[in-house]
């Protein structure tokens, strides 16, 4: 279970997050939906303490993420991240994205690791693409390459962070599936998107953040069909 | 038949194999530099690019003095004023020393460039999957800078080799101070200076062509 409270978040003056309340408890598919600058992406990042908080707290598995003792390489371990650009290491081939964390990190033989990497990349439907360089890949490919790197990890939580913002139009089906694969398998996901359409299908609750707040969070039913805020209903409004 | 002592004598084949253990020796101490001189400077490179103020006030002056006095003069000055502190180094270790020196300080910059080359997004992907900050660096940021420098680096490393003939004026018999020593005594510079260059072409290329290849396997 993924909670947070009373959290705040500066960038220099900036104040991006004001006050954030949240728990996302165990398999629950959370959609963050909101208009740029309000403040989503940058939960992730603390989430995965990534950038540092100015106040309050967020715990994972009752791990305070931001205190002194954290461990925050083990901690990571446990929550995949999937960034907008997808940073595969344009070095190592697609199993070798995908096992040298596993190998590094968790201390898995090579064999091991590949084992893994192989099945991940099964996983996300890049099984013929085991021995290609991440540039022979398409967008939607390398995407679904970060996802396998991640899954690798073996992560309690995945966190998409606009995960297909970035892809051509024609690429952003082959992600979103394999992102609707994750949430029926139970995976605890919290999704950063644009894609009202997996919001509305795909999550248990929908958060709408309205500059660095939770304006309104509920089912997709609710913030879809009948949502109670105004701020929610102007923002759906624009986007449809 | 002519009489009388003949100062200068002709070009022969023991006169090759002196030039040939001169570039053996130009080889040496620019394969000894250049490598000393690159794993210093990738720590320079490393301190400029994470290190913040401190390095922009400290070690960059530093490093921009090795790079903008002339080698010659760094090389005269090292030499002759070492002794007074109590350095008695003879030819070699002083030349290895400035152009380790030298090279550290074109390396840092080149090094520097590479792991700005790696950009913040993709290093927090690599934290983001529990790497530690010497993981990332090891795994990530190393050998995709290292691919994006290359070739200035061996740009760098062809240079240095090029330069090394300056530390003949310290008295090392290398491949110019060899050339030089026969072209007093056969009075022949064409043909001397013209061998010399060949030498230096014969141990520039295959760095380059293989470095060349090296680059081109990394395309892929």
């Amino acid at each position: 279970m993924i909670e947070i409270r009373g959290l705040h978040k500066y960038f220099g003056a900036l104040h991006v997050l004001r006050g954030i309340d949240l728990d996302v408890p165990k398999g629950e598919v959370l959609s963050v939906i909101g208009a740029s600058g309000s403040g989503k992406s940058t939960l992730l990042y603390c989430i995965n303490g990534l950038e540092p908080i100015q106040k309050g707290a967020i715990r994972v598995d009752g791990t305070d993420v931001h205190a002194k003792g954290t461990n925050l390489n083990k901690l990571r371990q446990r929550m995949g991240m999937v960034f907008q650009q997808w940073n595969s290491f344009p070095h190592l081939t697609a199993l070798e994205n995908v096992a040298l964390a596993p190998r590094i990190v968790k201390g898995k033989s090579r064999a091991e690791a590949r084992e893994i990497a192989a099945y991940q990349l099964q996983h996300v439907g890049l099984g013929d693409k085991l021995n290609a360089y991440p540039n022979a890949l398409s967008g939607g490919q390398q995407q679904r390459l970060a996802i396998a790197r991640a899954l690798a990890m073996e992560p309690d939580y995945m966190l998409f962070d606009e995960a297909t913002s970035a892809l051509d139009p024609e690429l952003v089906g082959e992600v979103l599936d394999t992102m609707r694969v994750l949430a029926e398998e139970g995976m605890t996901m919290i999704c950063v998107t644009h894609e009202m359409g997996f919001a509305r299908d795909v999550s248990d609750r929908v958060a709408y953040f309205h500059e660095g707040v939770i304006a309104e969070i509920g089912p997709p039913t609710q913030i879809f069909g009948a949502p109670r805020s105004e701020l929610t209903r102007k923002f759906l409004a624009k986007v449809r | 038949m002519q009489s009388g002592i003949n100062v200068f004598t002709s070009f022969g084949t023991n006169d090759i194999w002196f030039m040939a253990q001169a570039a053996w020796r130009t080889l040496m101490i620019s394969a000894v530099s250049i490598a000393l001189g690159t794993l210093l400077g990738v720590i320079c490179g490393w301190l400029l690019h994470e290190g913040r103020i401190l390095a922009a006030v400290l070690l960059a002056p530093l490093l921009d003095a090795f790079r903008s006095v002339p080698l010659i003069i760094q090389l005269v000055l090292f030499y002759n004023f070492a002794p007074i502190i109590g350095l008695n180094l003879d030819p070699f270790a002083s030349g290895v020393i400035v152009l380790t020196l030298y090279t550290a300080a074109l390396v840092a910059n080149v090094a520097q460039g590479g792991m700005q080359a790696v950009g913040v997004p993709m290093r927090r992907a690599a934290r983001s999957l529990g790497m530690s900050y010497w993981q990332d660096l090891r795994y990530v940021v190393f050998p995709i800078g290292a691919r994006a420098v290359f070739p200035s680096w061996v740009g760098v490393a062809l240079g240095v080799m090029k330069d090394s003939a300056l530390v003949s004026v310290l008295g090392y018999v290398e491949l110019l101070r060899a050339s030089q020593i026969l072209i007093t005594r056969t009075q022949e510079p064409l043909l001397i200076i013209s061998i010399a260059g060949a030498f230096y072409f014969a141990l520039s290329y295959p760095i380059s062509r293989y470095a060349a290849k090296v680059e081109k396997r990394w395309v892929q």
